[in-house]
């Protein structure tokens, strides 16, 4: 199975291979969507891991319990391709490129993998073509 | 040198020329342009875009007991049209909203359905609730009705927009450091983004800078169907700032158009919903160019990258009325996916779709082409840059 999260790690973890050492240790995949140091030094990372269902949880669990705020993307973000005009006025919104222009056909692509559901392309889309399902 | 009337001709006897403005891009790169002026009769263009100064006259037909909608109130799905007219005549503009929508009470609204959407609707065949109340008059007994309409039920339904088609467009930005929602879309904090709304090179008015062939009674693609050209637009400026190449360098002419909802399709009229600002209708316009001449033909080569747009802040500016432009940016850079704007890259999002935009002039290109859409000659051309015309504030007092 495959998750996604967000995670806030404190600044006293930020310079920690926690990531690294859960990851082998759980024998997880895991696929970075999107990382960044505030200038506070807090870290967030937008994650994904994918291994056996006990295993992925157990990691969290076990990430929690080291004091890494976590939070499960659950909406699960998708385009109504019949209403999307291919204006692209999403993809300067996505901070992820998980909305592109494909720029030779001019059309506007979504690949889920690389949504973290900010949803910033719900209230961006004019004709209401990203829609949200929990 | 060539006429309409002659390209009308060839029209005719199916031996017409015609190019998309994109194609003539590309062939003027190789060819020599009084070749090209010579051979090519007509190049197309096309725009999609959220269009708010948009609306359409209908007309209901009457009820077996007569209403007098005039001075009374009259909703479209609930969403109210403006009934200041004769016995069953409405205007239903754009961006007409229900009177219960919490509009941005509830900071961002949604604005899920508005006049915009209710057009879309007619035009797609829905069924439409319409709700009418009036005084009651001798001749007009009835104060109240309720029934359902599709647009094959009414009589007329002409699509009438007093401002269309802007020749040039802001680019929007947001410096302010909060999230904002305006009809240029959601402006992220900070340059986090900009976003901009014309076909550039595609876009007709883009293409004959002065209005040289453009006027009242010019026939056009409108929504999927015909339409025509019937005034200038509202807030038309035709003696703003121009580059050496003849293009505004701020938003100069609009037009009024006008045309028969009944044979316009859905895939060329949408209603927008525009979060934290409210409804709209976006709007599929082609306009064919006769190139008479090597100057027009020069016109409508004019490429992205000649073709420069302001940018300006959101945030304060405009709202304000500053005038402050921060910079300018090429079409060709805006279609890039990222502008450079006070030493920070930033990515650019369209409100106007290209790919929209170039179906259009390939659409138009076809209907010229297979003889079933003629060019017509101005009945009058509209006041150019000499005539001093101009878009003025308001006056308060």
């Amino acid at each position: 199975m495959e998750k996604k999260f967000v995670m806030h790690f404190p600044p006293v973890l930020v310079d920690k291979p926690i990531i690294s050492t859960i990851v082998r240790k759980y024998n997880l995949e895991f696929n970075i969507l999107k990382a960044f140091v505030s200038p506070e030094e807090e870290g967030t990372l937008v994650i994904a891991f994918s291994g056996e269902e006990k295993n992925v949880f157990d990691a969290v669990e076990e990430l929690k319990s080291k004091g890494v705020k976590i939070q499960l993307i659950e909406s699960d973000i998708r385009m109504i391709k019949e209403r999307c005009t291919d204006c692209s006025v999403c993809i300067a919104l996505c901070p992820t490129g998980a909305l592109y222009l494909n720029r030779n056909t001019y059309e506007v692509k979504f690949e889920p993998e690389k949504c973290i559901a900010c949803e910033l392309c719900i209230k961006g889309c004019p004709t209401n073509a990203m829609i949200s399902t929990i | 040198m060539k006429t309409i009337r002659e390209i009308n001709e060839k029209i005719k006897r199916g031996e017409v020329v015609v190019l998309t403005a994109d194609e003539i891009i590309e062939l003027k790169k190789s060819t020599n342009v009084k070749k090209l002026a010579k051979e090519v009769d007509v190049v197309t263009t096309g725009t999609f875009g959220p269009m708010c100064s948009s609306g359409v006259f209908l007309n209901f037909g009457h009820s077996k007991e007569k209403i007098k909608m005039g001075g009374g109130r009259v909703y479209l799905n609930n969403v109210p049209a403006y009934s200041g007219l004769a016995a069953v005549d409405v205007y239903l503009g754009a961006t007409a909203l229900p009177d219960d929508d919490p509009r941005n009470t509830k900071y961002p609204g949604e604005f899920k359905y508005g006049g915009g959407h209710v057009i879309e609707d007619l035009v797609s065949g829905k069924e439409i609730e319409l709700v009418a109340y009036a005084y009651g008059t001798d001749c007009y007994p009835k104060k109240y009705l309720k029934t359902k309409i599709t647009i094959n039920d009414i009589n007329e339904a002409i699509l009438f927009n007093p401002r269309n088609c802007y020749q040039n467009y802001n680019v929007a930005v947001n410096l302010s450091n909060k999230t904002i929602y305006t009809y240029m879309g959601v402006l992220k904090p900070n340059l986090g983004n900009a976003n901009y709304c014309s076909a550039g090179q595609l876009s007709p008015l883009l293409k004959d800078p002065y209005l040289k062939t453009i006027g009242f009674g010019t026939r056009i693609f409108l929504g999927g169907g015909i339409g025509y050209v019937c005034w200038w637009g509202t807030q038309y400026n035709p003696g703003v700032k121009r580059r050496e190449n003849g293009v505004p360098t701020i938003p100069g002419a609009t037009l009024a158009l006008i045309g028969d909802l009944k044979q316009m399709k859905v895939e060329f009229l949408k209603g927008a919903s525009l979060t934290g600002y409210g409804t709209s209708l976006i709007v599929g316009v082609g306009i064919p160019i006769p190139i008479l001449n090597e100057e027009i033909l020069n016109w409508v080569s004019i490429p992205d990258e000649e073709i420069y747009a302001p940018v300006v802040d959101y945030s304060y500016d405009y709202p304000n009325s500053t005038g402050n432009i921060l910079d300018y940016v090429n079409y060709s850079q805006l279609k890039s996916g990222k502008i450079k704007l006070m030493g920070k890259e930033i990515p650019t999002g369209s409100l106007s779709s290209y790919k929209k935009a170039k179906e259009i002039a390939e659409i138009l290109k076809k209907w010229i082409e297979s003889g079933e859409f003629l060019l017509t000659e101005p009945i009058f051309y509209f006041p150019g840059p000499e005539s001093g015309y101009k878009f003025k504030p308001m006056k308060e007092v």
